[in-house]
């Protein structure tokens, strides 16, 4: 089967290459591009692992092939970070310790990103619901939710600092 | 002359040691995305094996044809046991003193056994290529039932040990027979028994269920042909053993393998044996001279590497009328699957199951445990838990529920009944025990006060009112538990794993400087060690935790150990990097009294510094007395500042705890919520309050799994019916509940800081603690014993039968 | 999981759409969000040939509320019905279900058109599209038709929709009175063990209309008529929901699986019916 030019914009940065098109972009961005944030974790839709922003939506690159995602912006959990250093969900995971083996956190975040977004100000239910697409085997939650509320509560603080 | 030092308080703070929630520095890494796991690992010309697998549970192979797959472009090689069998890797030892095929050798035992490897350019040729191998099977009658495994007419399953009757651990009396292992005192126990005023009796299953780290077993393994090394990185979580048992299987001398564990996605027991899919890849390895990548997928994962649980646990309680216990009886029907795996202690076949006396003080008791083969997965490792610890937990706070049913008695009242007391530590138990240290009674009522316990029985009773009225559909269930876990593998004298002590260890260098790096034999997998074998240290030699660098896992640099597992890292090389500062204090103390111009036994250790006996503005700092080791010449010492601990420990620990669970049971579709989940652990002194919360919280959410659903279920043709996320239970943020988690500390007597370990107790101890709230809600109705896990069709199931639904 | 190699195709059109679909017969298939065929791809379950992906036709997109009509492009994924406010403003128990489906992530990128075209038994919308007496339009090679949801579905992944047709929209009428969709699942991210979406209206405190469709208890949705006639009429008291739920139980055949066997199945659909009547009847 030949290959087909895919092009993407990961984290700000544009992206030509070759794929299969059965290429899954988990694997396009973990092997092609040398990001190994996202992970693989089941394989079929439930874990998150390998959780990304595709077009400003939380999705599992483990089922989206290279093909479907050609033209498409994708941010990984690299990208999150600014020069400055950690994005505050970032730190908040570190500071409410939101994480132990490391496996689940990229997608975590990233998910946790999106979800921050849509619904900034949420309520510990409303996250626990936005965020049961992401398994984590470690933490059993609590850790997890404190630190996005926590992250939540800065941003939005920062947003009135601003006004 | 120094200026006089800060306040003791402030300097013990900056150094963040014992006690200190520091924050983990693991974290910056995994935050970023920039964690270091064997998939992420990519080195040039890196092949890729993928497994040919068994569509059944039980059949001859007749032939294999790799042709096809061999034509397809990509493809470098296909492995099978015919050309295993050269090297004599065809077959491998299990760490249990059994064997294992590497491939199929003429059958196949197990649904998802390895077959064939399959070697490729990348995975998705090999995933192709896999596809084209044709293997013929002829189909055996397949054996999934234990109590059918020993039948007169059962079917031999492993013809290489034909007419052996004599295995690793003794006589086996049936060709699917494996082990009998008894402990205690049978003829005395059956007398009790024979004599008592009431008995209990009840079998208990605890189902066959799976570690299922969020990361899947996997390694690299790379052969240098031209300076004869070779590097196995891999999730291993007992990197030393993996290079030993490398080196006597494969004939490559130990000193020129190299294993390195990089960073864990998640242990939890599965990733302490060796599998297939490591001896392939050396293999192909050594074969087609670059390195050989092989990752399982989540299914191979479920269907194949390590297995926990499947115990068939008969017990018998003995007890006066008013509820003294006066002796236990058990025996297990133990299913191992295929091959016995089992990552135990070499002479405890059952691992430490020999804890199921629990906390009670029983003054007789026998246990037997009956191993057997079956055409399922190998494993029975110790997932999340010590050896077969959780079993045992489960199977005695089950006896003691269905003892408080018979004689009609509060079950809290029973356990406090029963409880050894705390002056009878150290406490040595009818199967063998010594427990180190414990006050039950202190953490069980703290318990039952936190949760008003008695409000919660009020509640709970006019909740029956209620729905005997017809106001309600729901049933309240208090789920009680009180666990002793035994941890802490351990002794020489009668802990090893093929051989090799269970000891561990750290040794440690301090830098000129003042900084220091500290490596032990064993490797994290979430706990956080970086952090917490940071703060040991600097408690024990005043070095600031931020200054200390703690590395695991590379076996040409860190000290041998044997892992992580069986929360063993604190209790054994924790004490090991306790000691091992010790002795980079005494030599520190020598050298700070020469600078200082006393003799040694006029300085003392004052946190953070040496100070001159009643001259407490004459001192020299750790840090300076690390320079004073590399520039100046002292007599008598030698420079630089290094040691090294191997730590066999005296004893093991033996953390306990207290648990309660409150659970609202839909008797209409067997829905149940957690409404409250108070979880009071005793692991001695505790090293860091945030890391022990964030154990609990994960431990207890991998009790609800497994107690609530998650289960590796067979159909009866062997085929494994739960084999992706869909089906295996792994609850996600929003099953879970909020835990609350409470502490007493009382310290381990013979561990150098009195820690006791955690990271399993909430497993051992949660299990129970769902599992009884769903039975305590079915008591009133008659409710007995109903086996896990309490999915919503088997508790509607309970309800169902007792004619609840009309 | 590795998922075999395939053609890839991204028309822009509905018809160059038909066309390839029409080009390649049964060695072809539409993609939407492929979250239900791209894991069984990986499983090798499904092989598939040539792949006509959909996300670049835009006359596939969109929620129309129209006067007393509601039409959905069959691209609209349920992340979209749920933030939809004219959407849950005139058919609330769109969201109300749509919430239920999968995970969050598994919404972003699940389409309606997906969930109805696909004939999986497990999805949530066929049986939702029974209740609301759903039209579902089909482009082919001979231009439009269109199939009543109550007629689209004959067994297990098996529709009227034929080899080169294609799934453009999804039609109905705003529904009235009160709603519900009840479901009950292992967690999140199952299928239903049972679920029920209900309609009611009332009139003087008596049903003047009903309708009933089950999910996930037989190898089709179940609409249920006879279950829904049997509350005309009536002020849904006890006996009345009873009847109900007697009718339902005895158009649903459910399998056993990891979820439980038929016997409780049964029940469990019995609980979640009448659990749905009764919200329903609350809105209404």
């Amino acid at each position: 089967m030949s290959k087909t030019h895919i092009k993407l914009t990961v984290n700000g940065k544009q992206h030509e290459l070759l794929a299969e098109p059965r290429q899954l972009l988990i694997h396009v961005l973990r092997e092609e591009l040398g990001l190994t944030g996202p992970h693989i974790g089941c394989e079929t839709t439930h874990c998150g692992a390998c959780t990304v922003d595709l077009d400003g939506k939380s999705v599992k690159s483990c089922t989206v092939f290279a093909a479907q995602a050609n033209g498409a912006e994708v941010t990984t959990i690299e990208g999150l970070g600014g020069p400055d250093g950690l994005h505050v969900l970032q730190q908040m995971f570190k500071e409410h310790h939101g994480l132990q083996c490391g496996f689940c956190t990229p997608g975590m975040i990233t998910r946790a990103h999106r979800l921050l977004q849509e619904n900034p100000d949420p309520s510990e239910e409303e996250v626990r619901f936005g965020m049961a697409g992401n398994l984590c085997r470690c933490t059993g939650y609590q850790n997890i939710v404190k630190a996005i509320l926590a992250a939540a509560a800065e941003m939005n603080a920062a947003k009135e600092a601003a006004q | 002359m120094n200026e006089m030092s800060p306040p003791k308080a402030e300097r013990a703070a900056a150094l963040k040691g014992l006690g200190s929630a520091r924050k983990r520095v693991e974290d910056a890494r995994f935050t970023q995305g920039k964690g270091n796991y064997v998939d992420d690992l990519k080195l040039p010309g890196m092949l890729f094996g993928d497994f040919v697998r068994s569509p059944y549970a039980h059949a001859r192979v007749k032939s294999i044809n790799a042709d096809k797959a061999k034509e397809l472009p990509g493809v470098v090689a296909v492995l099978t046991a015919e050309d295993l069998a050269p090297l004599n890797l065809h077959w491998m030892p299990t760490l249990a003193g059994d064997k294992q095929m590497v491939l199929a050798d003429g059958k196949v035992l197990f649904q998802g056994q390895e077959v064939a490897f399959v070697v490729a350019e990348d995975r998705y040729i090999a995933a192709d290529a896999v596809e084209l191998v044709e293997v013929d099977y002829e189909e055996l009658p397949v054996v999934t039932d234990p109590f059918k495994a020993e039948a007169e007419d059962a079917p031999v399953l492993r013809e290489d040990l034909e007419g052996k009757m004599e295995g690793a651990h003794g006589p086996r009396r049936h060709h699917n027979h494996i082990f009998t292992w008894e402990q205690g005192d049978k003829a005395s126990t059956e007398s009790v028994l024979g004599s008592a005023e009431v008995v209990a009796e009840e079998m208990v299953y605890y189902h066959r269920t799976h570690p299922c780290p969020l990361e899947t077993c996997g390694c690299v393994a790379s052969m240098d042909k031209v300076n004869g090394k070779l590097t196995l990185h891999g999730t291993f979580q007992a990197p030393h053993a993996v290079r030993t048992v490398a080196s006597l299987i494969s004939g490559i001398a130990e000193h020129n393998i190299r294993v390195i564990s990089p960073d864990i996605g998640g242990g939890f027991g599965n990733k302490v044996g060796v599998y297939s899919g490591y001896i392939c890849a050396i293999v192909a390895s050594i074969v087609t001279g670059v390195p050989v990548k092989w990752i399982e997928d989540r299914m191979e994962n479920l269907m194949s590497t390590a297995f926990a649980r499947d115990y068939w646990m008969k017990g018998k309680i003995a007890a006066t009328k008013d509820g003294k216990i006066t002796g236990l009886w058990c025996h297990v029907t133990a299913d191992h699957g295929a091959f016995d795996a089992c990552a135990d202690p070499t002479k405890f076949p059952a691992g430490f199951f020999n804890i199921c006396t629990g906390s009670y003080d029983i003054p007789v008791a026998y246990l037997a445990v009956d191993g057997v083969y079956t055409n399922k997965a190998p494993g029975g490792v110790a997932y999340r838990c010590s050896f077969r610890v959780t079993e045992a937990a489960y199977f005695i706070e089950r006896m003691i529920e269905v003892l408080a049913i018979k004689l009609d008695m509060d079950a809290a009242e029973l356990r406090a009944k029963n409880f050894i007391k705390k002056d009878q530590f150290p406490y040595n138990s009818a199967l063998g025990w010594e427990y180190d240290s414990g006050d039950y009674h202190t953490a069980w009522d703290k318990a039952l006060k936190a949760v008003d316990y008695e409000g919660l029985r009020k509640e709970q009773a006019q909740r029956i009112e209620d729905f005997k009225a017809g106001k309600t559909r729901k049933l309240i269930g208090i789920g009680l538990t009180h666990f002793t876990e035994i941890v802490g593998a351990g002794p020489v004298k009668n802990c090893d794993i093929l051989g090799l002590g269970m000891f561990d260890s750290c040794e440690i260098r301090i830098h000129p400087t003042g900084s220091a790096i500290a490596r032990l034999g064993t490797i994290s997998q979430g706990q956080g060690h970086a952090t917490t074998f940071a703060q040991i240290l600097a408690s024990e030699i005043g070095i600031p935790a931020d200054d200390i660098t703690v590395e695991e896992g590379d076996t040409d640099t860190a000290p041998y150990g044997l892992g992580t597992y069986g929360s063993r890292s604190t209790p054994v090389a924790g004490a090991a990097t306790a000691m091992a500062g010790r002795k980079i204090r005494a030599k520190a103390q020598m050298i700070a009294a020469y600078l200082l111009e006393v003799h040694d036994d006029d300085v003392e250790w004052d946190v953070d510094r040496f100070v001159v006996k009643g001259a407490p503005e004459r001192f020299k700092t750790m840090k300076e007395v690390a320079f004073a080791s590399y520039n100046q010449p002292i007599p008598g010492v030698e420079p630089g500042l290094e040691a090294v601990s191997y730590y066999d420990p005296p004893n093991m620990t033996y953390p306990f705890g207290a648990y309660i669970c409150v659970m609202e049971i839909d008797v209409d579709t067997g829905e149940h919520k957690i409404r409250q989940f108070y979880a009071l652990d005793d692991c001695g002194t505790r090293i860091n309050p945030m890391i022990i919360e964030g154990q609990v919280h994960g431990g207890l959410t991998e009790a609800l799994a497994i107690t609530m659903g998650q289960e590796i279920a067979y159909d009866d043709m062997g085929n494994v019916k739960t084999g992706t996320l869909m089906d295996f239970f792994v609850p996600t943020s929003w099953e879970t509940p909020h835990y609350t988690t409470d502490f007493t500390v009382t310290p381990s007597p013979h561990h150098p800081i009195g820690a006791k370990g955690v990271g399993e107790s909430p497993n051992v101890g949660g299990v129970p603690a769902f599992s009884n709230a769903v039975h305590d809600a079915f008591r009133p109705f008659g409710l007995v014993q109903s086996h896990m896990p309490h999915d919503h069709w088997r508790i509607w199931k309970i309800a169902h039968d007792f004619g609840l639904h009309g | 999981m590795i998922p075999g190699n395939f053609e890839y195709y991204r028309p822009e059109s509905v018809s160059d759409a038909v066309k390839l679909l029409a080009q390649h017969g049964d060695e072809a298939r539409a993609i939407a969000g492929g979250h239900s065929l791209i894991p069984m791809m990986k499983l090798r379950m499904a092989e598939v040939g040539h792949l006509v992906d959909l996300q670049a036709i835009g006359d596939l997109k969109g929620i129309s509320v129209d006067g007393g009509m509601i039409t959905v492009g069959a691209m609209t994924t349920q992340h979209e019905l749920i933030a939809s406010e004219a959407l849950a403003k005139a058919a609330p128990i769109i969201r109300e279900a749509s919430l239920q489906i999968a995970d969050p992530q598994v919404r972003y990128v699940g389409t309606i058109g997906g969930n109805v075209a696909n004939g999986d038994p497990g999805n949530d919308m066929p049986g939702l599209m029974q209740c609301l007496d759903a039209t579902f339009v089909l482009a082919g090679p001979n231009g439009t038709r269109e199939v009543a949801a109550r007629d689209f579905y004959e067994a297990a992944y098996f529709t009227a929709r034929e080899d080169d047709e294609l799934l453009v929209s999804i039609r109905f009428a705003t529904p009235k009175g009160g709603y519900a969709y009840e479901k009950q699942k292992r967690k999140i991210g199952d299928y239903a063990t049972a679920a029920a979406a209900v309609l009611i209206e009332k009139n003087a405190g008596k049903v003047s209309a009903a309708s009933i469709a089950m999910t996930n208890l037989s190898d089709t949705p179940v609409y249920c008529q006879e279950a829904a006639e049997a509350l005309l009429g009536t002020a849904t008291g006890n006996p009345d929901i009873e009847a109900a739920v007697t009718a339902m139980k005895a158009a649903i055949d459910p399998q056993e699986d990891n979820r439980g066997p038929v016997e409780f199945k049964q029940h469990v659909a019995g609980v979640i019916l009448r659990r749905a009547i009764e919200r329903a009847v609350s809105r209404a």
